[in-house]
């Protein structure tokens, strides 16, 4: 019972993280009608900034700062010299274009940082487990990744909701030419919303690469669970990527670890583990085709 | 047929002519590597040939045509590696290494592959489309490194390459000239799809799906066999690509594979009959190059191909032809 709690929490942790990336490409999508592949190049540049400084420093909260403003500052440099003439393309120029802007940043942070993982160190105030209720002993940088997702999700809700800023974009996403013609800067509220989007990729790198390693390429498989995301929530929909990234990260998370035991009560173990397994990398992928077939736009998408 | 002779099939015939030309000369030279780069380059071609009649002609932008391109790779390598080891594939079958009889089994192996993945993605459109294809691409990727059976993550070498009766697949010009029919074949059949009542509607839908459903054509049948050839085409190139290098990984499957089959359409010229030959020649012939000039080349590449997609695109064919596709 506590071993499926931990992975609840796991799930629930990865889940956050998932979320602060989809919420960006949802966002894009939304406003601006962009696909941006090299969402996970910003949640890449993130990471590294966040390494770089915390390992020149020592301070780590001085590194996951330098995260969220190299990211929003790579999102807005990309946003002006690339993506802006991208909006009125279709969506192949969009693909091709933030496919090359991925190699760029892959081979740039190589030629920059090298091939080998760099590794962040958390400060001792995050590190260790905290017992919760019921006994189980659970990371602290975990939960705190938790509250970071919830916190962000609550800010980005009263942001859309509650101000100036979130009035435009909700505007911008309904009419364009509307908004414009009535005096708003257009093409800075892109920018914003794109720098935006980028910080939150930005800020999920540090955070994992807080966990595992920071390396070129990183962000890739991000990236494609971030669409998976998107592609179940609903695009444009900030509640559906809520949704949608805690649907994905239950899932891959619980299925991983209960999947081949589940299995083993059918079969011998070794073939459990192995069908577990390659079952369990698959299941995301399910979930979303069985989304697909039952609400081909989305569980809160609202046009297909 | 009245455009037979017209500026764009000029490049076109140079096009594939300078390829051949390109292995005959380098193999009258005795470049066997040359030889090999060229055959290459006409593998990529074939995938994107498969692709372009997807994207170009049909509108879909599909961003997982790898799935396709992998599974023919590994139907040939699985083959072909039961062969070798005697090992029993299906009751007392034990592969085959004739690629006489690999290259169907791949195309009815990709063909299947295409058809659940787009049954599926074709109920969604527009940037939907483009990630579940991406997203599937990436279910089939995560399987085959999590099977252990085919090599899993290392991958599955099979040391001999597969034969051709009369022919010595391993004399690099024989394994050219092999590849270059079929691509030749896969040209004459695009060209022949296109010009077709099935072609025509097939452009017509994606122009403009409501009409073509109001002048009495399915979008979604005729969309779903353009993607299932697309995916068979694609899947036979996979399965002689896993021959030219005797070995398939997962990394035929990966998303970085459908990014680059997309990039020899698009370098060449979406929807262009020659588009991909050109594209994936240009692309092989960088690789090349800029792999010489340093070893972050795909950085140079990805400005390369920025600046072609922002200011140039029609491709090159579009380039040089000088004349608008009709969107």
């Amino acid at each position: 019972m506590l071993l499926v709690a931990e992975q609840a929490l796991n799930g629930l942790q990865y889940g956050m993280m998932l979320f602060l990336m989809a919420a960006g490409l949802t966002l894009v999508f939304g406003v601006m009608g962009l696909i941006n592949l090299a969402h996970g190049s910003l949640y890449m540049v993130g990471a590294f900034a966040c390494a770089w400084i915390a390992a020149a420093t020592g301070w780590f909260w001085l590194g996951l700062l330098a995260s969220l403003i190299a990211a929003a500052a790579a999102g807005a440099l990309i946003e002006i010299l690339v993506i802006r003439r991208l909006y009125s393309r279709d969506h192949l120029d969009q693909v091709l274009a933030t496919f090359a802007l991925i190699l760029v940043f892959s081979e740039g942070t190589r030629w920059l940082f090298g091939s080998f993982p760099l590794y962040l160190s958390l400060p001792p105030a995050l590190t260790g487990a905290v017992t919760l209720p019921g006994g189980l002993q659970y990371p602290l940088f975990r939960l705190v990744i938790i509250l970071v997702g919830g916190a962000v999700a609550v800010g980005l809700w009263l942001m859309i909701t509650r101000t100036r800023l979130g009035i435009r974009i909700r505007a911008g996403e309904a009419d364009r030419e509307m908004i414009a013609a009535l005096g708003v800067d257009i093409s800075r509220l892109y920018t914003i919303v794109f720098a935006l989007g980028a910080a939150l990729a930005g800020l999920a790198g540090a955070l994992v690469g807080s966990i595992q390693s920071v390396q070129v390429g990183m962000g890739e498989p991000v990236l494609i669970l971030a669409f998976v995301t998107v592609v179940i929530g609903g695009i444009g929909s900030i509640k559906g990527a809520l949704i949608g990234a805690l649907l994905v990260g239950m899932t891959d998370t619980l299925g991983k670890a209960l999947l081949p035991g589940v299995l083993a009560r059918f079969m011998d173990a070794s073939s459990a583990n192995t069908i577990g397994a390659s079952l369990a990398s698959m299941l995301i992928y399910i979930l979303m085709a069985v989304v697909l077939i039952l609400r081909p736009q989305g569980l809160f998408g609202a046009r297909a | 047929m009245r455009q037979v002779f017209d500026r764009e099939a000029l490049i076109n015939l140079a096009i594939f002519a300078a390829l051949v030309v390109t292995a005959v000369v380098a193999h009258v030279a005795g470049q066997g590597f040359t030889v090999t780069l060229a055959t290459k380059a006409a593998i990529f071609a074939l995938a994107g040939v498969g692709l372009n009649l997807a994207l170009g002609y049909g509108g879909m932008i599909s961003f997982g045509h790898a799935a396709f391109f992998g599974i023919g790779g590994y139907v040939a390598g699985i083959l072909a590696s039961h062969a070798a080891s005697g090992a029993p594939l299906v009751a007392s079958f034990a592969g085959t290494t004739s690629m006489l009889a690999i290259w169907p089994v791949a195309m009815i192996a990709s063909g299947i592959a295409a058809l659940l993945i787009g049954a599926l993605s074709l109920r969604t459109s527009g940037v939907y489309f483009i990630m579940v294809t991406l997203a599937f691409a990436q279910m089939i990727f995560y399987f085959a490194i999590s099977w252990p059976r085919y090599g899993g993550e290392d991958g599955l070498s099979f040391y001999v390459r597969n034969t051709f009766p009369g022919l010595n697949t391993f004399a690099p010009i024989q394994y050219f000239a092999i590849c270059a029919t079929l691509l030749a074949l896969a040209l004459i059949l695009t060209a022949i799809i296109t010009q077709s009542r099935y072609g025509l509607a097939l452009q017509a839908v994606r122009q403009n799906s409501q009409r073509s459903t109001a002048a009495g054509i399915r979008p979604y049948a005729i969309r779903l066999t353009a993607f299932v050839l697309s995916g068979m085409i694609t899947g036979l190139a996979g399965a002689l690509y896993a021959d030219l290098n005797r070995f398939v990984s997962p990394s035929m499957l990966s998303w970085h594979m459908s990014g680059e089959i997309m990039v020899f359409v698009i370098l060449g010229g979406v929807g262009r009959l020659c588009g991909p030959v050109a594209g994936a020649a240009i692309f092989i012939l960088l690789e090349h190059l800029l792999g010489g000039v340093s070893e972050h080349w795909q950085a140079l590449l990805g400005l390369m191909l920025l600046v072609i997609v922002l200011f140039a695109p029609g491709g090159l064919i579009g380039m040089l032809s000088g004349r608008k596709r009709h969107a």
